[in-house]
């Protein structure tokens, strides 16, 4: 499936050893050929996030057991302090000095206890690949590149769910793709559902490889010769029409590549889901994605004006490209959110903005997290969202709190106290109640500045305190290393994951605090020694209801089978949500991970409606990876 | 003074009383009904704001620590005089104590007493634990200082019916379920909903129930904890003004001039009082896979929502549990033997078989798990007799024979004979009664053995499910596994050596006739008084043409059914009516069933036949009417009648 999370390595494709496919340069040459010249629209720096984006992306950039890029990682440096490497990220180089003892309290970890990964992928333990010879002699006729390569087969074997990277430190997949193809344009695509189709083979569409709802693992019980198609080359703007402001894009082009290409015509998208490094445009179409700044922009059902999708019955797409039409049921809602089980999304016209002219971050202190909640519901109310809005619980913002990094002076570390003898003696916050809400706010400047006031002079009325743009953009800096420290974790004993829900306002408090209630007991129950991290916040708000995100990790010293152990709890905490009267996910999508609660999501009825449709566009089951249905 | 700093539940953010009841005005349920009320009788919600504002200053405690530790400074002094020790499980406290602080606590004791609820404040006062809510009748509200001091000691107030009055209803759900919410204090109310007369275990109502688990249904806490509490007393402090009372002699009003004359009271000795705080239950791991949770998130929560079917039976099942729960953990005292021996053999007993006999039915007793309280070196003889000094006023020892003290008037008149002797064996039967539930399910296996017309176990369990089914109110069982109870039974038999199975066959053994025997005497009084009060309808034909009074045993109450009764009724009419004709009957010396004079019984028996089918209930404006089938009537009773032997007491083969 295409996924809203995509991990990795899609460069490496380019090195395919089947018969030579374009080189990068070649590709990028053909996107600026296609591509009409843009004046230019000078820039400083990339809104939205803590990224410092690379020059260029090289070959074997990215991590083949864990999360991203292999030069950034967590490590315990010579002194025995928390360092972040690389200089990709803000926080690249620098040195977190309450970081480890943020870990050993909360997990109650400690670094002389620590596990390792396999340095490099065994080759020998992959599973043989299935090979239909009369399939390969027809596509090598077509020209497409592929690959037979374990290495490459394993790559794409796997999203980024817990399980899944344990697997890869670990142990093995039972079943994994028999080859990689890497069409380059939509009729390439076309031509391999063809051959597919007429030889009965199984085809997993293979965007950024950034699941986290084990959507992309091969089913087990799958004798067909499973074809991982990789989307990774077709990465070109087709267009950009800048009178109706949309653009046309190959699906799979990465979030960051996206952004940056549009930049430099002074446009965006202005969709951010955390995974954006990574994940693909396709994938984001695949499993109804939501971005970061969706308050301005939309979530991807509002950017998406045209879908273009191969499926085994034939291509499916508009006539048009208009804003609204009332033909029936909107086709793309049977494309968005279909996880890869009815064909390949190849080309999307998408909506796009001129770039923003000013950005500012900012935080509010609230007393406690009820405050906090209703300070949200007010703004959502009001509907004066920032571009975006998070809530943090107190645990969270103690988590963030211990990434910060070492002041430089000690000018500094006197304001940092000073703040603190304000909010907590001063205003009698108490620092394991308060909580934290993180602003971003982009547009005009005026309007900006206007806005800002707008929002802050609602916090105060819920008791909120202004607590600076710098703890704002740590905010959003925690939530693209996240993913990183979860490798340091498995380190040391700790596994985590997140996992995320909507739920009406009025039950936004009691699902917070039933389903970390939840997850603590569970974890006592089944044997979990230490205390888990249960945290969440609140990441989006929309005027019925809000996103709701949870992290939970545990120290797993003692327990014999944690994997097992973490999915039980998992499966208990989703249990819970759904109890509370929240859904069963916002923006991950369902894959296979979460397949078993669909009925109860959606009715009888309902699925069945989503079968027939399957049933009339693949009736061979050739996207036969299982998910959603 | 004590000093009192009771542990309280984490998440409790403290406030006054008046904090909550403004709450609970502002709360979107309250408001919606109110509105809706507004909209449909065209009035100004601000009046039926007023009236709720009134609703809830009837019905709201005003907990004040003065108050409290006035009760506690009183309550001990008045304790002292009435019983010589109460016993409390320490480590049931201890969970407790634990329990208030992790989640909402509902405290669900027994009631068989007013001390109760007195007893189990003071109680928490003591351990320095926080002081319960308590659901009490409104008509304490007319006893004047005594109402306002019980509200200012945490009790607040409902009215016995409001099914009607929605307002009402919604102030006090929102009421409770803010207290709850708020875990602002443990709340306490009977599951059986008023004090039993007999001390019998009434089934549970499911009103309040209902309320308590709402908040957890809706998730709006992350569990509740139901903790079943037993209340036992060696001597009930009412226990004479609940045989007068089940005689037909109303029950007098609550009234603090009443309260000041039961002073007399003080100088009397009532025993020791056992009380048993139960394992708290989570209602989470009760619900777990049960509830389907879809109802409650389609429908905005403040919205008053009929229960589905499926809340409704697991809210019954929830009840009937935490009942049985209170049963298994009641403390028994030997008395609570004696009586059931003496009461088969009226009206005297020699003193020595009395005391063989209570040792006997110990062992029993706790061979099928009754919880006595017997010490170690405790002789039979000195328990008996102690249980003879403190319950003096039933019976007695006179020339080496037990016998009921029966003899309040010298030659009176007949009628007063009858009732001075009904009134003796009701009190005695008060305490028998103890006993019961904790044999309803060998005993009903043993009546079944008697009535069923062969060994067949088939047709030992059909006799078994009937007479389930015909007592369903009378004791308690788990709704709906009868056939569970029914091996329970059985083995309970097999275990004491009363009963052999085979495969197809259940039958006594020789050795255990008397154990069966004895168990079927113990049910006896609620058989033949069944069958009186099902059988008035062939009684006259009977009386015309032969007098047999054999047959006529068995045939009480429901042949008054069918002759009398050819129009529709009232609980109100009935209940006079069967006691006068079953009166005459004891008169007359036709019946020696004098249990079924007890209106407890009259009334479970009434219910019965509804349940059974036999009786429609009907509502109308004046409250429910019922109206016979005499056709149904008939066949429940050749159901008793067709298959069980009419024989001499079994008794007098003990």
């Amino acid at each position: 499936m295409y996924c809203c999370r995509l991990g990795a390595e899609w460069l490496r494709s380019k090195r395919p050893s089947g018969k030579g496919s374009p080189g990068a340069g070649q590709q990028r040459a053909g996107v600026s050929q296609c591509m009409p010249r843009w004046p230019r629209r000078p820039k400083a720096s990339w809104p939205g996030s803590a990224i410092v984006w690379p020059a260029e992306l090289g070959q074997e950039l990215l991590k083949w057991n864990g999360w991203g890029y292999n030069d950034s990682k967590f490590i315990f440096n010579k002194k025995g302090q928390a360092e972040f490497t690389g200089k990709r990220y803000r926080l690249g180089g620098m040195v977190l000095p309450t970081f480890k003892e943020w870990i050993e309290k909360t997990f109650g970890a400690s670094l002389e206890h620590k596990t390792t990964s396999r340095a490099s992928l065994n080759v020998n333990d992959v599973p043989p690949p299935i090979v239909n010879e009369e399939f390969l002699q027809d596509l090598r006729a077509t020209k497409i590149s592929y690959s037979q390569d374990a290495e490459d087969r394993v790559f794409r074997a796997h999203g980024h769910c817990l399980h899944e990277i344990f697997v890869l430190r670990e142990g093995m997949f039972k079943r994994i793709p028999d080859i990689v193809v890497w069409p380059v344009c939509h009729e390439d695509v076309v031509k391999i559902v063809e051959l597919a189709c007429k030889h009965n083979l199984c085809i997993i569409p293979f965007g950024g490889g950034t699941s986290v709802s084990s959507a992309l693992e091969c089913p087990e019980e799958e004798k067909r010769m499973i074809i991982s198609l990789d989307t990774s080359q077709m990465n070109r703007i087709l267009w950009i029409d800048e009178k109706n402001l949309t653009a046309c894009v190959e699906a799979g082009i990465v979030g960051q590549d996206l952004e940056k290409q549009l930049a430099e015509s002074g446009f965006c998208t202005g969709h951010e889901p955390d995974s954006m490094e990574f994940s693909s445009l396709g994938g984001w179409v695949a499993t109804r994605a939501s971005g970061m700044k969706k308050n301005i922009y939309g979530n991807i059902e509002d950017l998406v004006i045209h879908i273009k999708m191969v499926t085994p019955r034939g291509i499916v797409e508009k006539n048009c490209q208009v804003p609204r039409m009332s033909t029936g049921p909107d086709i793309h809602h049977f494309i968005m959110g279909s996880e890869g089980t009815l064909g390949v999304v190849t080309e999307v016209t998408i909506k796009i903005r001129p770039v923003p002219e000013y950005q500012k971050y900012g935080s509010v202190v609230f007393p406690n997290f009820e405050r906090g909640v209703a300070c949200l519901r007010e703004v959502a109310k009001q509907r004066c969202a920032p571009a975006s809005i998070r809530l943090v619980d107190n645990a969270q913002f103690q988590f963030g709190h211990a990434l910060k990094p070492q002041v430089a002076s000690i000018f500094t570390s006197f304001l940092d106290g000073l703040k603190k003898f304000y909010i907590t003696k001063f205003k009698g916050f108490d620092p394991n109640i308060l909580c934290v809400a993180t602003l971003l706010f982009e547009g005009d400047r005026e309007k900006v500045l206007q806005h800002e006031k707008q929002v802050y002079d609602i916090a105060t009325k819920f008791g909120g305190l202004a607590a600076g743009e710098d703890n704002g953009q740590r905010g959003y800096m925690l939530t693209f290393v996240i993913a990183y420290l979860r490798d340091l974790g498995l380190d040391y004993y700790v596994i985590g994951e997140s996992f995320e829900t909507s739920v009406p306002w009025d039950r936004v408090l009691d699902l917070c605090r039933n389903v970390k209630e939840r997850i603590v007991r569970e974890c006592k129950e089944k044997g979990v020694q230490f205390a888990p991290l249960s945290t969440c916040r609140v990441t989006q708000t929309y005027d019925a209801g809000a996103c709701v995100y949870f992290y939970f990790a545990f120290n797993y010293r003692g327990i014999s089978d944690p994997i097992h152990v973490y999915e039980q709890i998992e499966r208990a905490a989703r249990e819970e949500i759904l109890a509370n009267g929240g859904s069963l996910s916002h923006h991950h999508g369902v894959g296979k991970l979460r397949k078993r609660w669909m009925k109860e999501s959606i009715s009888d009825v309902g699925l069945g409606m989503l079968r027939s449709v399957k049933e009339y566009v693949d009736p061979n089951n050739i996207f036969g990876n299982k998910n959603l249905l | 003074m004590k000093c009192y700093t009771p542990v309280i539940y984490k998440g409790l953010s403290p406030c006054k009383p008046n904090a909550i009841k403004s709450a609970v005005l502002q709360s979107e349920q309250v408001q919606y009904v109110i509105k809706q009320l507004a909209k449909e009788m065209g009035e100004s919600p601000d009046i039926i704001q007023e009236e709720a504002m009134e609703i809830l200053d009837e019905m709201g405690h005003r907990m004040q620590l003065g108050a409290v530790r006035f009760f506690a400074f009183t309550l001990s002094k008045i304790f002292k005089q009435l019983f010589q020790r109460v016993c409390v499980n320490e480590e049931g406290m201890q969970r407790l104590q634990h329990a208030i602080q992790e989640h909402p606590v509902v405290l669900l004791p027994s009631h068989r007493s007013y001390v109760d609820f007195l007893m189990l404040s003071y109680l928490l006062y003591t351990y320095d634990l926080a002081l319960p809510v308590i659901a009490a009748g409104i008509d304490f509200l007319g006893m004047k200082i005594v109402g306002e001091l019980l509200r200012r000691a945490g009790a607040f107030f409902m009215r016995r019916s409001f099914g009607g009055n929605r307002l009402y209803w919604a102030v006090f759900a929102e009421y409770v379920k803010t207290m709850l919410r708020s875990g602002y204090a443990p709340i306490e109310f009977f599951l059986e909903g008023t004090r039993s007369r007999t001390a019998k275990t009434l089934t549970p109502k499911f009103g309040l129930l209902s309320i308590v688990m709402e908040p957890f249904f809706k998730r709006e806490v992350f569990d509740t904890y139901l903790v079943p509490i037993s209340i036992s007393y060696e001597r009930i402090l009412e226990e004479s003004l609940y045989a007068y009372e089940l005689l037909g002699v109303p029950k007098p009003k609550e009234s603090t001039s009443g309260l000041l004359k039961a002073r007399r009271i003080l100088s009397d000795n009532f025993g020791t009082i056992h009380i048993y705080v139960g394992q708290p239950v989570s209602l989470r791991t009760l619900a777990s896979g049960r509830i389907s949770r879809c109802p409650y998130n389609l429908v905005p929560r403040h919205l008053p929502q009929k229960p589905s079917e499926d809340i409704q039976e697991f809210v019954s099942d929830v009840a009937y549990k935490m009942e049985l729960l209170q049963i298994e953990n009641m403390v028994l005292s030997p008395w609570v033997l004696v009586a059931a021996v003496l009461l088969q053999n009226l009206p005297a007993m020699e003193f020595e078989l009395l005391i063989e006999k209570t040792l006997w039915l110990k062992g029993l007793t706790q061979t099928f798990g009754g919880f006595i309280e017997w010490p170690d070196n405790l002789c039979a003889k000195k328990a008996v007799l102690s249980g003879l000094t403190l319950h003096s006023n039933i019976a007695g020892l006179v020339d080496g024979h037990v016998v009921l003290n029966d003899k309040g008037v010298e030659d009176g008149a007949v009628g007063e004979i009858v009732f001075r002797h009904a009134l003796a064996v009701l009190m005695c039967a008060t305490y028998r009664n103890q006993l019961l539930n904790v044999f309803v399910r060998p005993a009903l296996v043993a009546v079944a053995l008697q009535m069923a017309p062969s060994f067949r176990k088939e047709e030992v369990y059909s006799c078994f499910n009937f007479l389930r089914d015909v007592f369903s109110d009378e004791f308690i069982f788990f709704p709906g596994i009868s056939l569970k109870d029914f091996e329970e039974g059985c083995f309970l038999l097999t275990k004491c050596d009363a009963i052999q199975t085979s495969q197809q066959e259940i039958y006594p053994t020789d050795k255990g006739s008397g154990t069966v025997s004895f168990l079927s005497a113990m049910f006896r009084p609620f058989v033949e008084g069944y069958q009186v009060l099902i059988r008035l309808n062939t009684y006259i034909p009977v009386v015309n043409n032969a007098y047999k009074p054999r047959r006529l045993k068995s045939q009480l109450i429901f042949r008054y059914l069918s002759k009398e009764m050819k129009e529709a009724f009232t609980e109100k009419q009935f209940i006079p009516a069967v006691r006068n004709f079953v009166f005459q009957l004891l008169e007359k010396g036709s019946t020696q069933c004098y249990e079924a004079l007890s209106s407890d019984m009259q009334k479970n028996a009434l219910s019965a036949l509804v349940q059974l089918g036999a009786v429609k209930k009907k509502k109308t404006p004046n409250g429910f009417t019922y109206n016979v089938n005499q056709e149904a009537v008939g066949k429940i009773l050749d159901m008793f009648d067709a298959r069980i032997p009419v024989q001499k007491p079994v008794a007098a083969r003990l």
